[in-house]
C-alpha cells in the first residue's frame, strides 16, 4: 500500500487543502467526507482562541490532521510565537511555517523560514515549511529538522499552475524529505502533473475554495492527485521527441 | 524619494487634460495588463474608462476572489473622544462647532468595548479628535490596554504622530493605523483646514510612512472623496499606496474609500462623487493594487454597500455608532459624520452570507513579546 508518512502519521490521501478562502466553512466537512482529504491547513490568525461559537476549528473533522499555519508572520520570531500559540491552544504539534514579509507578491522568506524551522523542530513540532523552491534552502530545511518541504508552484492565489516545475523537479530528485507542492496550483491537471513528477502531495486552497462548486472541484483534485501518483508509481514510458528508427543507424555494428 | 516629491513630479502634468484624451483602445490595453503602471491606473480613472465599468468589474472581482477568497473582514470604530483642536470645514468635530464634547474614562471605555465585543466583533478601530501631545498618547495607550482583552486586532485613527509614539502604541498592542490625507491637493488642503496642527500638510502626508517605519502591521490610507476633483485624488491615493507598499514590503498597505456627501451645517462638498464614479475608483484601485485591502465604511447606504461587496471590497465596518459613548448610551448625536448604513453586525453578516461571502470577525492575535 502506497502511503505517505509525515511526522509518524500514515496518510493515504495526498491532497492537502487550505481553509481560508471559503464562502462557507461548513463546506469543509462534506469535502473531507467525499474526498478522504486528511490534512487541512488553518491560519491560526483566524482561530478564535477564546472558544467563541463561530470557530473555524469546529468545521474541521476530528480525524483530520490539523495543520495550523503561521500566516501573518513577518519573521522567524513571529512564526515561532504563532506556532507556540497554536500548540497551547490545542491545535496539535504540526505546523506549516509561512514567513512572508512581502505584501506585494506574498513570496516566502526562505532565510527566516529556515530559522523558524530549526527552533520549532527542536521543540518537537512536525514542521512543514512553505518555501520558495531553491535547492540550497531545501537542504538547509532538511538539516533544520523539517518533516517535508513545501515549494510554491506559482505565487500564492494566482492559479497559474506549476511555473516552478524545473526547480521543483530538482528538489524532488535531490531531497530526502517529501516534497509537497503548495500554492499556485490552479487546475486538477496541474496537480496531476506535480504528482507524476514525484511530488509527495499537493496543497490546494484558492482553486477549490473559489471554484463555482468547491466540493466538485475538490473531488476533481483528489482524483487528479491519485491519478498523478499512480502514474508516477507505474513508471511512465520514456518520452522521446523523435520517432524510433526502424533501421537503426548503428545496426551495422551488429551485422 | 519622498511621496511629496512624487506628487511634485506631476506638477506640470495636466491630469484633466490627459483624462479627456484617453481612448477606448488605451482603456482596453490597460485592462489586458497584469501589472499596471501609474499611467494605466490614471487611464482607468478617465471618462473613456467609465464606458468599460463592467469589464473592469469582472476583472476586479476575479482578482479579489483569487487573492482574498470569498471573505469579508468586519470591524467597527470605537470613538474615545471628540475633543479636537482643529478647524476642518467638513468635520463635525471642528473645534468651532457647538457640539457636546466628551472623553471616555476607563470605566466607560471598558463598557463600550464590552458592548461591541458582545456583537461578536474582534477587530476594533479606536478614534479620537486631534489633541496632540504626550497626555493624548498616554490616554490612547491606556485605552489600548483596556480593550485588549476584548479584541484580537486594534487599530487607531488619530492625529499624526512621530515614529516613537507609533512604536509605543505598537508595543501596547496596536497593529494597524488609519490616516486619511483628506485631500492631496495642497492648496485645497490649506483652504479646508482653517487652523490647528492639522494645517501642516506634510506632517500628515508622511504619517503613514512613519507608521511603516514603526513596523505597524497594517497602514490604511485614503482621500476624503468629494473634497476635490476625484480622479486626481483617487490617482494620488493609489500612487501613495503603491509608494508605501514598494518601500515597506512588510507592511500591509490598505486603502479606504470614504465619500463625503454632507458635512456640518453650512458646508457642502465642492466636488461630489456619484455612485458610478465611486465604483470606478474602487475598480481602478483594485486593478492597480490587486493585493491591497480596500475598506468601505457605513458612510455608504446599505443597498450600495451590498452591491459593492463583489467588486473588490475586502473590509467593511458594521454596527457603527460614530458618537463618543454611542454603544453604551445608545444615542448617535454629535457623531463625527452621519452614517447611512445602520444595520447591526448580525444583519451585515447575514447579508454577506446571503451573497456567498464569509464574514470574518478575527484575523490576528496579539503576539508581541
Amino acid at each position: 500500500m502506497d502511503k505517505l508518512i509525515i511526522g509518524g502519521r500514515e496518510l493515504k490521501n495526498r491532497l492537502f487543502i487550505g481553509s481560508g478562502k471559503f464562502a462557507d466553512e461548513s463546506l469543509i466537512g462534506p469535502i473531507v467526507a467525499q474526498t478522504g482529504v486528511e490534512v487541512i491547513t488553518v491560519a491560526l490568525r483566524r482561530v478564535d482562541l477564546s472558544g467563541g461559537k463561530e470557530n473555524i476549528l469546529n468545521y474541521i473533522p476530528k480525524d483530520c490532521v490539523l495543520l495550523p499555519n503561521t500566516s501573518g508572520a513577518r519573521n522567524a520570531e513571529e512564526a515561532v510565537r504563532i506556532a507556540r500559540l497554536a500548540q497551547a491552544a490545542g491545535c496539535g504539534n504540526w505546523v506549516k511555517i509561512e514567513v512572508i514579509s512581502d505584501n506585494k507578491y506574498l513570496l516566502p522568506d526562505n532565510n527566516e523560514t529556515i530559522k523558524a524551522t530549526r527552533i520549532l523542530a527542536e521543540e518537537g513540532f512536525v514542521v512543514l515549511p512553505y518555501m520558495h523552491p531553491d535547492l540550497y534552502a531545501a537542504k538547509e530545511l532538511e538539516r533544520a529538522g523539517a518533516a517535508a518541504v513545501m515549494p510554491l508552484g506559482a505565487p500564492i492565489g494566482t492559479n497559474r499552475g506549476l511555473k516552478t516545475k524545473e526547480i521543483v523537479r530538482i528538489l524532488i530528485e535531490e531531497c530526502e524529505l517529501p516534497v509537497i507542492v503548495d500554492a499556485g496550483i490552479g487546475k486538477p491537471s496541474e496537480a496531476a502533473e506535480a504528482m507524476e513528477m514525484g511530488a509527495a502531495a499537493v496543497l490546494v486552497n484558492t482553486a477549490i475554495a473559489t471554484a463555482g462548486n468547491p466540493t466538485m472541484m475538490a473531488n476533481a483534485f483528489s482524483q487528479a492527485v491519485q491519478a498523478g501518483r499512480q502514474a508516477f508509481l507505474a513508471q511512465p514510458g520514456e518520452t522521446t521527441e523523435y520517432a524510433r528508427a526502424s533501421s537503426p543507424l548503428t545496426g551495422f555494428l551488429r551485422s | 524619494m519622498s511621496f511629496h516629491q512624487i506628487i511634485e513630479g506631476y506638477k506640470d502634468f495636466h491630469i484633466p487634460a490627459y483624462l479627456s484624451k484617453v481612448s477606448a483602445g488605451e482603456v482596453k490595453a490597460a485592462l489586458q495588463k497584469d501589472f499596471l503602471k501609474p499611467q494605466d491606473f490614471l487611464t482607468l480613472l478617465s471618462p473613456a474608462a467609465a464606458e468599460h465599468l463592467e469589464a473592469m468589474a469582472q476583472k476586479a472581482h476575479q482578482l479579489t476572489l483569487q487573492h482574498f477568497g470569498r471573505v469579508i473582514q468586519l470591524f467597527t470604530p470605537l470613538y474615545l473622544s471628540n475633543f479636537c483642536v482643529n478647524r476642518c470645514l467638513y468635520c463635525n468635530f471642528n473645534s468651532g462647532n457647538a457640539i457636546g464634547r466628551r472623553k471616555l474614562d476607563a470605566q466607560e471605555i471598558r463598557a463600550e468595548a464590552k458592548a461591541i465585543a458582545a456583537t461578536g466583533l474582534k477587530q476594533i478601530l479606536l478614534l479620537t479628535g486631534d489633541v496632540p501631545g504626550k497626555a493624548a498618547v498616554d490616554y490612547l495607550i491606556e485605552a489600548v490596554t483596556l480593550v485588549r482583552e476584548y479584541f484580537t486586532s486594534i487599530g487607531i485613527e488619530v492625529n499624526p504622530m512621530g515614529v516613537d509614539d507609533y512604536r509605543r502604541l505598537a508595543q501596547a498592542g496596536v497593529d494597524s493605523m488609519t490616516i486619511y490625507q483628506e485631500v492631496y491637493n495642497q492648496a485645497v488642503y490649506d483652504s479646508l483646514h482653517l487652523s490647528g496642527p492639522k494645517k501642516d500638510y506634510h506632517w500628515r502626508l508622511n504619517a503613514p510612512e512613519r507608521a511603516c517605519q514603526a513596523r505597524l502591521r497594517t497602514v490604511n490610507i485614503g482621500a476624503l472623496l468629494g473634497l476635490h476633483h476625484w480622479p486626481t485624488e483617487a490617482f494620488f491615493t493609489g500612487l501613495h499606496a503603491s509608494y508605501l507598499q514598494n518601500k515597506y514590503l512588510d507592511t500591509e498597505i490598505n486603502i479606504s474609500l470614504p465619500r463625503i456627501k454632507s458635512g456640518p451645517v453650512g458646508y457642502q462638498p465642492q466636488s461630489p462623487v456619484s455612485d458610478a464614479e465611486l465604483v470606478q475608483i474602487l475598480l481602478a484601485l483594485r486593478l492597480f493594487m490587486p493585493r491591497s485591502g480596500i475598506t468601505l465604511s457605513t458612510r455608504e447606504p446599505a443597498e450600495l454597500r451590498n452591491h459593492l461587496v463583489p467588486l473588490g471590497i475586502t473590509r467593511m465596518s458594521a454596527g457603527v455608532n460614530t458618537a463618543v459613548g454611542g454603544h453604551i448610551d445608545g444615542h448617535s448625536d454629535d457623531g463625527q459624520f452621519r452614517i447611512s448604513d445602520e444595520r447591526s453586525v448580525d444583519e451585515v453578516q447575514q447579508m454577506l452570507i446571503s451573497k456567498g461571502y464569509q464574514p470574518v470577525t478575527q484575523d490576528w492575535h496579539h503576539i508581541a513579546g
